[in-house]
């Protein structure tokens, strides 16, 4: 400590930080605000008390940090931009594609059964692979395997038009990620990858999602990088972004190599940011700005 | 005799110049030692730019430190991070010393759990390529930005 600023300069700051805390709370600090997601007349929860073994006392949903015009997007299914995709995955659903001469619908019938909460337990643990798999690694597995297709790109319109479409079926169910068993050690992999500071700004996943959420980073005001609600519609990509496209988007923020989408790495950090959001309702695909 | 001369008079030359560019020169990155929380001699040798230290400050490429801080002399800039505590009078709690220190290193001069990165920094986990081995600001800048932050007066 004796290399650090002087104790009595850093209680100095203590008491200015105090001060400005009582005076400043009415001013420009925001936590969550206190709107209610309702969409087709159903309540979704957006606010709970955090699971066992959270570093919070409460999660929220992303979509409480918003302001209230992106709100109102996602409240309204014909004002959500995210619903053109899921429209084009209700197409693709049933289109024949590949050697094998199938569809999906060939095998799952009718998605709104097959496919309904899903989402909610995305990644999974895949006894065949001896890993977890994302969702967008399942519809391509099911491609190869029993389509005989091609796999789609990770970013591509059609892989986001059916996350998009699969993760509608699992709207307002509680996202529910298995951690134990095979999936421990890719939890606690997962995990420690988000208390890691990377990048020339020295940052972690916490630093600004756990630390810090509530406050405004410049213009942007801060979750707690929750990720119930992928595929995400963004005002700044002007489409659908997939989750590792999110990760990468932060990594690259703090000037950080970003692990390789579809990577061991994201998807252990998927898993491990999913099991932060246990029990709030599956929003895909949401709004946010 | 007379070429001889000029050789060892143009060696003694260069190595007189030499000498006083590494004295003149920048301290870099990974020389720099903080002590007691504090940096007491100029990167440069030399003071910074106030006027220049300000557009560091504010551009979000470089010192980009309203990311975290209210500055509210800074009225021409819309949005002000509320990561770190207002820089509001922040020449009146801090020495140039100490100042300096701060913007160069944070987490040595401040703690090591800050979350305010290391401004003059070379040896980073995992950085971008392009951006590897390099400081956030030249020691030019960090000169600016703390001449910059010894007017923020109340
Ligand atoms: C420098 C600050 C910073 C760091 C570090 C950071 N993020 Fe973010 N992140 C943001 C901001 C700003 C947003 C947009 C506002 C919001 O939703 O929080 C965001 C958004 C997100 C979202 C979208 C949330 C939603 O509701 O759609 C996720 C998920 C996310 N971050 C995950 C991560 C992960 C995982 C890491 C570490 C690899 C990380 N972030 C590191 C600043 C950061
Ligand atoms: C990512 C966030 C972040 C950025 C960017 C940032 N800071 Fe900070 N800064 C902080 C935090 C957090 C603290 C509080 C120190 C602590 O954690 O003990 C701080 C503290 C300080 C202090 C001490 C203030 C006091 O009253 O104790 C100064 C001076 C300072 N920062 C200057 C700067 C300057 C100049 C820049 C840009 C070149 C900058 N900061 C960029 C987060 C940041």
């Amino acid at each position: 400590m004796a290399t650090k600023i002087l104790k009595s300069k850093r209680f100095g700051y203590a008491v200015v930080g105090l001060a400005c805390a009582a005076a400043c709370a009415t001013a420009a600090f925001a936590g969550p605000n206190d709107n209610k997601l309702t969409i087709d007349g159903q309540e979704y929860v957006t606010e709970l008390p955090a699971p066992e073994g959270s570093p919070f006392d409460t999660i929220y949903s992303g979509w409480r940090f918003r302001n209230e015009a992106t709100q109102a997007m996602e409240m309204d299914d014909f004002d959500n931009p995210g619903f053109t995709n899921v429209e084009s995955g209700e197409a693709l659903w049933s289109k024949v594609d590949g050697e094998a001469g199938k569809s999906c619908a060939s095998c799952h019938n009718d998605a709104a059964e097959s496919m309904k909460g899903v989402r909610a337990q995305m990644p999974k643990w895949n006894e065949k692979a001896g890993k977890p798999v994302t969702l967008e690694q399942t519809i391509n597995g099911c491609r190869e395997n029993n389509l005989k297709a091609k796999p789609w790109k990770w970013e591509s319109n059609e892989m986001l038009s059916m996350t998009a479409f699969i993760g509608s079926k699992s709207r307002g169910m509680p996202v529910k990620v298995q951690t134990d068993g095979p999936m421990k050690s890719w939890w606690e992999k997962g995990k420690k990858l988000y208390y890691t500071r990377v990048g020339q700004l020295d940052m972690s996943c916490a630093g600004c999602h756990e630390d810090n959420y509530g406050k405004m980073i410049r213009a942007d005001h801060l979750s707690q990088g929750q990720i119930n609600g992928f595929p995400t519609y963004r005002s700044k990509w002007q489409k659908l972004g997939s989750i590792h496209r999110r990760f990468k988007g932060c990594m690259k923020n703090i000037r950080a190599q970003p692990y390789e989408v579809g990577g061991e790495e994201f998807v252990a950090l998927e898993l491990y940011v999913a099991s932060r959001g246990q029990g709030l309702s599956v929003e895909s695909p949401s709004v946010r700005n | 005799m007379q070429r001889a001369f000029k050789a060892s008079f143009a060696g003694l030359m260069t190595v007189t110049l030499l000498s006083v560019s590494a004295l003149a020169g920048p301290i870099a990155p990974d020389k720099v030692k903080i002590t007691d929380g504090e940096l007491k001699t100029s990167l440069t040798g030399k003071p910074g730019s106030d006027v220049k230290g300000a557009e560091w400050f504010k551009n979000r490429k470089l010192g980009n430190c309203l990311a975290c801080h209210v500055n509210s002399k800074m009225t021409d800039e819309q949005f002000h991070g509320e990561i770190g505590p207002p820089l509001d009078g922040v020449a009146d709690r801090y020495s140039e010393a100490q100042l300096r220190a701060i913007v160069v290193n944070a987490k040595a001069a401040l703690s090591d759990k800050t979350l305010m990165p290391g401004f003059y920094v070379s040896h980073y986990t995992d950085p971008l390529k392009k951006f590897a081995g390099k400081p956030i600001l030249t020691a030019e800048q960090v000169e600016d930005v703390v001449a910059y932050l010894k007017t923020l007066k109340e």
